[in-house]
């Protein structure tokens, strides 16, 4: 069941870990003082920064969450790219890195520091500092999940392996190891994936029998194995055009968006609020060596971000493709059944072959011994289970045979397993090495990315602030150090906590939302109107926050019971489903985030506005130069070539992504 | 900082690139491996792709070096500015 790594597959992994760990060592004799191991000491060129920019996002979660999404989603999923990132990137270089590298900020909450005031600044770098803990957490989870999976390693031993080579290096090279070593992930995600890529479109016969094939998909998708939209059907080119299913309304495309919530939603707020106030990514940026390099730095990013849909998204379509014919019996992953399922369901299998159960009765005692909420999981195909337990009648099969085969009577359809089935099917030894370790690799650039800007933030933003101020510069280097060890012990912690409580992960990436969703409209008043206030940033921040919560707590998406995910506020009323007006119901859980993210902004802008109005300013013209728009000389780049200057880039880069939309339409 | 990234890239993708050629060479015959792969020899290819953009690398970091080194002897090794 599991793949065998040969001989060369692991040598190709270990030169890798070599080559991390190498770089680290090598860093580590510059690194002298504590701005050299947290902040870079500013002195790394554009085109590094850049991919590492781009790499600190392209985590595990990115890579198997959008190969998921292609599959269920299609080419729509790009919108994520061409509509969220590349346009918000092009802002944040164009006018909102000048304040944030010219103010001499060493993070995102030192500028609100200076911005605003010591409120801001704590209430922004706290809820960083653990929501980067989670995300690193969460990924190394599901990284170590797969290895367990796939290739049958063991959880524990790949979860502190893979992080312990993550703590080494950056223990060891500081921030710039980190950076350094993103650049090598870059290539190597993008060289280990590409080929399967190739292969897969290839298998299916190119790109425009792969649309055929999609739209065979959108007329049933359960065909496809997409249990979770049994009896749905969707308009022909729902998987393969990105907007004009979009346009039509949510229940024509199979993410159940509407238009103006993918636009404002997701493609001005979440978007700009992530790529424009996330310190993990903006980080990259302030250590670029000067000016034009800190505003070269997301413009570099954009462009393989513009293409990396081929790459990421692709894959999850090739095999809804794949998975509509059956082509070489190839199937969406089933969800996998953990030893403990299987040691209920194989002597509940035994029972109902001696009892001679046939048809649903077979099912229903294997259902039984699972239990309904595990049969719910799993979804158990009637038929196969009837097959199963009938063969095993006459003689006893095999454990491996029979496990096999009860693995493959699941109908849940594990989405995250995607992009793994395809390397299964295409790598012959030596490229599989090479997937894996492009697998390995987006893994330990989203760990490096959130430990190095944790580590920043507790350093400056909560030691050196509020704990211990006025100490030796010595002493903060040290600190540095000694919280990246307690940064990735923390986030194995957190990977444990996510792997034990299955609902950990829904309240952690809720709350995520709650808290980014309002960011960017205080951003995007602090820097671009001197009238604001800390008192009006501080409490329409809270403000903004409070109403996601509010909103999650009364609205509803289809297909969820009323609980966590959404309406707890009604459950804890005693009122049902139906008493939820219709305007908070939505038709996918996605569409309610959007709007969700939509009410927070608003409400964290007009918070802000009012409030700002009401109290009087505590900081001069004088004390805002440099961090407003308005009180900050522009910056000069009439001196560059135009092919450098960043209003230039960036509207060239818009254009592709216009482009890219047309084609696509 | 004082370490062109473009060696390590360079030299990585070159070993790795050597390694995966030179088993794809060996094992070309073996139709059976290969069955997986649409009947490519993906191993030789991509193999070949990877040493190329190693040397590429190479060849960069070997240029800039050269390029680098008279401006940077003048100033004698000073640590960073703090």
């Amino acid at each position: 069941m599991h793949i065998q790594l040969g001989a060369l597959d692991y040598a190709i992994l270990l030169i890798y870990v070599a080559f991390v760990i190498g770089i680290g060592f090598v860093l580590a004799r510059f690194m002298k003082t504590s701005s050299d191991f947290l902040t870079s000491g500013r002195s790394i060129p554009a085109w590094v920064t850049g991919l590492a920019f781009i790499s600190a996002n392209l985590g595990a979660l990115e890579l198997v969450g959008m190969a998921a999404s292609g599959a269920k989603y299609g080419i729509a999923q790009a919108h994520f790219y061409w509509v969220g990132a590349i346009p918000a990137m092009v802002f944040l270089a164009v006018f909102m890195m000048p304040f944030y590298y010219g103010s001499k900020a060493r993070s995102v909450p030192e500028y609100l520091n200076m911005r605003f005031d010591q409120r801001v600044r704590a209430l922004n770098s706290i809820s960083f500092a653990v929501m980067t803990l989670f995300a690193s957490g969460i990924s190394v989870n599901l990284l170590a999940k797969l290895l367990h999976q796939l290739l049958g390693w063991n959880y524990d031993a790949s979860l502190w392996i893979c992080s312990a080579v993550v703590l080494l290096y950056v223990l060891k090279g500081g921030l710039t190891s980190a950076i350094y070593t993103e650049v090598l992930q870059f290539f190597m995600i993008v060289l280990g994936f590409a080929p399967v890529v190739y292969l897969g479109l290839k298998d299916v016969g190119g790109w425009d029998a792969m649309k055929g094939r999609l739209v065979m998909v959108a007329a049933n998708p359960a065909a496809a194995g997409m249990i979770d939209k049994a009896g749905k059907t969707y308009p022909a080119d729902s998987w393969t055009s990105a907007w004009h299913p979009l346009l039509a309304g949510p229940a024509s495309n199979p993410m159940g968006v509407d238009w103006f919530a993918m636009v404002f939603g997701l493609g001005f707020v979440l978007s700009f609020g992530y790529w424009c106030t996330n310190f993990l990514v903006v980080q990259r940026a302030m250590a670029a060596r000067n000016m034009s390099a800190a505003r070269r730095t997301p413009l570099i990013a954009a462009v393989p971000k513009m293409l990396f849909p081929a790459l990421v998204i692709l894959p999850g379509m090739i095999a809804a493709a794949l998975a509509i014919t059956h082509q070489d019996g190839y199937r969406l992953p089933p969800k996998p059944l953990t030893a403990a399922i299987y040691q209920k369901m194989l002597p509940a299998v035994a029972q109902a072959s001696s009892a001679g159960l046939q048809g649903e009765a077979a099912l229903q005692a294997i259902n039984t011994a699972l239990g309904s909420d595990d049969a719910k999981t799993y979804k158990l195909n009637p038929e196969k289970i009837a097959a199963i337990v009938a063969d095993n009648k006459s003689a006893a099969l095999p454990e491996d045979t029979l496990k096999t085969r009860l693995q493959d009577a699941v109908r849940e359809t594990d989405y995250d397993g995607v992009i793994l089935s395809l390397v299964k099917k295409y790598c012959p030894t030596g490229l599989l090495g090479l997937a894996l370790t492009g697998l390995l690799a987006s893994f330990m650039s989203g760990m490096a990315g959130n430990v190095t800007a944790f580590n920043t933030i507790w350093t400056y933003d909560l030691y050196q602030a509020y704990i211990a101020p006025n100490k030796s510069d010595q002493h903060y280097a040290w600190m540095g150090r000694f919280i990246t060890v307690v940064g990735i012990v923390l986030s194995i912690l957190c990977a444990y906590l996510v792997s034990q409580w299955s609902n950990a992960m829904d309240i952690i990436q809720l709350v995520f939302g709650f808290v980014n969703a309002p960011l960017f409209a205080t951003f995007l008043l602090g820097m671009f109107w001197k009238r604001t206030t800390g008192t009006g940033a501080f409490l329409g921040l809270l403000g903004g926050t409070a109403t996601s919560a509010l909103f999650q707590a009364l609205s509803n998406a289809s297909g969820n019971a009323l609980g966590i995910k959404g309406g707890y506020l009604w459950l804890w009323m005693h009122k049902s489903l139906a008493d939820i007006p219709q305007c908070l119901q939505f038709p996918s859980d996605m569409a309610q985030n959007f709007w969700l993210a939509t009410f927070a902004f608003i409400a964290c802008l007009v918070l802000t506005l009012v409030i700002s109005l009401a109290t009087r300013r505590t900081k001069t013209d004088e004390e805002l130069k440099g961090l407003v728009y308005s009180l900050t000389p522009k910056v000069k780049d009439e001196g560059e070539a135009w092919y450098l200057r960043p209003a230039v880039l960036g509207v060239i880069l818009l254009l592709g992504c216009v482009v890219l939309n047309i084609i696509f339409y | 900082m004082g370490l062109d990234l473009r060696w390590p890239i360079g030299l990585m993708f070159s070993l790795i690139g050597v390694l995966l050629t030179g088993y794809g060479a060996l094992t070309g015959s073996d139709t059976d491996m290969y069955k997986r792969s649409l009947g490519i020899n993906i191993n030789l290819y991509w193999g070949l792709v990877l040493l190329v953009f190693g040397f590429l690398m190479l060849l960069l970091a070997w240029r800039g070096k050269s390029q680098v080194q008279p401006t940077a002897a003048k100033p004698p090794e000073t640590t960073p500015a703090p």
